[in-house]
């Protein structure tokens, strides 16, 4: 009973922020129909980002709890401008060419990312530990777990709510989710296309580089933290469907699941069964859990 | 025939090449075994895409070949180069065989998608599997030449370089004959109109499956040749990267030409190998610029500098009416 | 003798659309039938249907007294039935002989040759004669993407012919075609197609081109019959010249 709590558990909290790193990959597939591999060079950027932020804070004896939010901020801030640079600099220029041709454009920037984060923060881990400690530790059926995973919880559930909410309940969404299904239509009923595009652009990368800011304090940050995100993102989203953000978390629950179970049951599992879901997901319903889009010949 | 396609033209540039590489200083051979390797994969991924899909996963074959001549190098001690490269194929176009009629039905990202995630199945598995030395891998020995054994380094270099050329070099010859036959002709059409393929009473799937195991046996091949370059294989030869790393070079060269892919697979070495000794963590960068700036100014690859537009517009010639004016429209 | 063609009440519904309601004809060999009825009746669904493309909800089809309702557009091809389309659907990028040379290479089964080159040969030269027929040989050497929409379509016609089809269906041959050039791209067109003999079954807005190649006639409206003769007597119809031709008293 303990190994199976602890099975949910730890799936939950992997699924929170894998959760805010898909919606961000979901949204933006949604919206422009891009495929980011970038993506996971935002969630580097954002942990980077995230532990100097800690570390400016620390020096400047900032009280943890206020740093952490400032940190969050920065880093939201930060991303979301390189985002909007990124999109109205570089991927307008491509809009209208195969989406293959998109997928290696954004391969490019996951390239040049990898490298300038190595110039800038060097190719050591970093360490920002601090934040990790403001939550304290939680007791629950005999085992402990850190206050600071358990929080990732509701907030990534909140996060979650909340675009659900500005989807299909406010005027802004309900324009952003008439151009998700049919742009040309949309930008025919003089909807700003080139505006809601910038806009979901950078608010995808945004989240990719926030969870990579809540994670930071979780993990060493190092090279090679896109390349494995990425990969674990894109098969969430394909599980769920891309561009659905409720497959985005049936997406993230599962592949977290599967993680923590494997982990504890069957260690040899663990990478290459979220792989066999995703191949699975592919062949025998590759619109996903939650999606219509034709994916076959006849 | 013209003599930039003449079989016999082609076979004799390869000799060619090979002789070269003996004059060449010792660095630039390692550069060029290094490029062929690639290009054969790369090679592979065009042959593909001349269907109209592309695979991100060509590591999944690039590994199988890999693991399987380790596997039997290290079993019976098989270190024959030549068989080495021939089981490498054959491991790859057996997988090929198995998948490629299973996913040829997919289109577009999907497609790309699906052989991502097979890739990343086969690195996750090799990955956790101790008695194949995990995310370590494990070594080989030296690789023989029709029971030649080389101790000189500089001997050995040389064969390997030699025997990955001479394998490139054949699979392009291939690929350049079949990019102007028949069956090369239907995969273009497959990639226009999959549908109007079907129409006409041939099996898409079964054109885009035979091409992809082709790809495979590329790819399985080059596998063989990393492995004898390396004389070690680990689970990084199915990473994501590893598959990206060979698109790059296909997407550089262009579906058109095969000497582009040659062209493209040594310009990224060359890129690689000056980045890295003089700036060190800038070969990403500089490689990304790269693609960007091909993608922008050169949509068509390297290839279309010299294959150009594919066939110039002739005069048109005096039209019978009815075609003729019935075509103003 | 058996009918080359034999359809018997078909049904094909999209949510609430009717696309097919009882559709029965029997087409015999070597007749030129012609389907007219306004847009959404059901004339290029039927088309769907006898091609494999859709599969009807219910009914039967079958070619020479084999059923096929059930086949993909790939075997219904191999069986002898070919179409070409509204809007021309040919490879692009290639030139018009090496579009004729896929539809060849198609028909004649087989292997395709991985040697063997595209450029030259048997299959090219009979590409190039099919060509010939529609007068477009001059074309040959061109990439389809440069030539005008009426040739376009009658390059789309000719490699429906390729496989020397039993029951060739043609839709809209004349649509894109200006109005002075219709029928001189139809006589063309059944020219070219005389030599096999084949049934032929086209789509049909010009009541004058109905009305001078078409043996027989079948108007659709929602997706049921409406009337189904001569062209003399079909057209004269009250219910057709009312939900078709317009016209009506």
């Amino acid at each position: 009973m303990n190994l199976l709590l602890t099975i949910i558990l730890d799936g939950l909290i992997q699924a929170s922020w894998l959760f805010i790193v898909a919606l961000g990959l979901t949204l933006v597939f949604g919206v422009l129909k891009i495929l980011n591999i970038a993506h996971g060079g935002f969630y580097a950027l954002g942990a980077y980002l995230a532990a100097t932020a800690v570390t400016i804070a620390a020096a400047h004896q900032v009280p943890p709890g206020v740093g952490f939010v400032l940190m969050l901020l920065a880093v939201a801030a930060i991303a979301a401008t390189v985002g909007l640079l990124m999109e109205r600099g570089l991927i307008k220029l491509f809009y209208g060419r195969d989406e293959v041709v998109l997928l290696l454009v954004t391969y490019a920037v996951f390239l040049v990312l990898e490298d300038v984060t190595k110039l800038i923060w060097g190719v050591n881990p970093i360490y920002a530990n601090q934040p990790y400690e403001l939550f304290g530790n939680v007791e629950f059926a005999g085992l402990f777990y850190v206050g600071y995973d358990l929080m990732l919880i509701p907030l990534s559930a909140a996060i979650g709510l909340g675009v659900w909410f500005v989807l299909n309940r406010t005027t802004t969404g309900k324009i952003v989710s008439a151009v998700i299904h049919n742009a040309e239509m949309s930008a025919s009923m003089g909807v700003k296309i080139n505006q809601v595009y910038a806009l979901a652009f950078a608010f995808g990368v945004m989240l990719a580089a926030l969870a990579g800011g809540l994670t930071a304090p979780k993990i060493s940050v190092q090279p090679g933290l896109s390349s494995e995100i990425i990969i674990l993102s894109f098969a969430i989203v394909v599980i769920g469907g891309l561009g659905s953000v409720e497959g985005a978390a049936v997406g993230a629950i599962l592949v977290g699941m599967a993680r923590a179970a494997s982990v504890h049951l069957l260690p040899q599992a663990e990478l290459f069964v979220i792989y066999l879901i995703m191949a699975a997901v592919l062949m025998f319903k590759p619109e996903g859990l939650f999606r219509r889009e034709t994916a076959r010949r006849i | 025939m013209k003599l930039s396609t003449n079989p016999f033209v082609l076979l004799g540039l390869v000799v060619l090449a090979v002789l070269f590489g003996r004059v060449i200083p010792a660095w630039t051979l390692s550069l060029a075994t290094v490029a062929a390797s690639k290009a054969l994969v790369a090679l592979g991924i065009v042959v593909l895409a001349r269907t109209g899909n592309v695979s991100f996963g060509q590591g999944l074959f690039f590994a199988a070949g890999g693991y399987g001549v380790a596997l039997i190098a290290n079993e019976w001690g098989l270190t024959d180069a030549v068989a080495q490269v021939l089981i490498g194929a054959v491991c790859g176009g057996l997988l090929g065989l198995v998948i490629g009629p299973l996913i040829a039905r997919y289109t577009g990202i999907f497609f790309g998608m699906l052989t991502l995630a097979l890739s990343m199945v086969l690195y996750g598995a090799l990955v956790k599997t101790t008695v194949l030395g995990g995310s370590d891998g494990f070594n080989v020995g030296r690789p023989t030449l029709f029971g030649a054994v080389f101790n000189d380094p500089r001997e050995a270099d040389f064969m390997l370089y030699a025997v990955s050329v001479v394998a490139t070099g054949l699979a392009g010859v291939f690929a350049t004959i079949l990019f102007k036959s028949q069956f090369g002709l239907t995969s273009l059409a497959v990639r226009e109109n999959n549908l109007r393929v079907e129409y006409l009473g041939t099996s898409a799937n079964r054109i885009v499956s035979i091409n992809f195991m082709i790809a495979a046996v590329f790819a399985g091949a080059s596998g063989a040749l990393s492995l004898m370059a390396q004389r070690h294989i680990d689970p990084e030869f199915a990473y994501w990267t590893t598959s990206g790393d060979f698109v790059f070079i296909a997407v550089l060269a262009g579906s058109q030409s095969v000497a582009a892919v040659f062209v493209a697979a040594l310009a990224l070495e060359l890129v690689r190998s000056f980045s890295n000794l003089y700036l060190p963590n800038t070969w990403q960068l500089v490689l990304g610029l790269f693609l960007l700036a091909v993608i922008l100014f050169l949509p068509r690859g390297i290839g279309s500098l010299w294959a150009g537009r594919r066939r110039k517009v002739s005069e048109p010639p005096a039209e019978p009416a009815a075609a003729g004016k019935g075509a103003a429209s | 003798m058996t009918p080359v063609l034999s359809v018997r009440g078909l049904q094909k519904r999209f949510g609430a659309v009717v696309a097919a309601d009882n559709v029965s004809i029997d087409i015999p060999a070597s007749q030129k039938l012609c389907l007219i009825g306004a847009n959404g009746a059901g004339k290029t669904t039927f088309v769907n249907m006898v091609t494999g493309y859709l599969k009807p909800d219910s009914g039967a089809i079958e070619l020479d007294g084999s059923p096929i309702g059930r086949r993909s557009p790939r075997d219904v091809a191999r069986l002898g039935i070919s179409r070409s389309f509204q809007i021309p659907q040919l490879f692009i990028e290639l030139t018009a002989a090496e579009n004729l040379t896929v539809a060849v290479s198609s028909a004649e089964g087989g292997r395709l040759s991985a040697t063997a080159s595209a450029d030259s040969g048997d299959r090219r030269d009979k590409a190039v004669a099919l060509l010939d027929r529609f007068g477009l040989a001059g074309h040959a050497d061109r990439p389809v993407a440069e030539l005008a929409g009426g040739v376009r379509k009658l390059v789309d016609i000719a490699m429906a012919l390729a496989r020397r089809p039993k029951l060739l269906l043609l839709d809209e041959p004349t649509s894109g075609v200006s109005a002075e050039e219709k029928f001189a791209t139809m006589d063309r067109v059944i020219h070219a197609v005389s030599e096999e003999a084949a049934t032929i079954v086209f789509v049909e807005h010009d009541m004058d081109i109905v009305s001078k190649y078409a043996d027989r006639v079948v108007a659709f409206y929602n997706g049921r019959i409406l009337a189904d003769g001569e062209p003399s007597i079909v057209l004269k119809d009250n219910e057709v010249r009312r939900y078709v031709t317009g016209g009506a008293r």
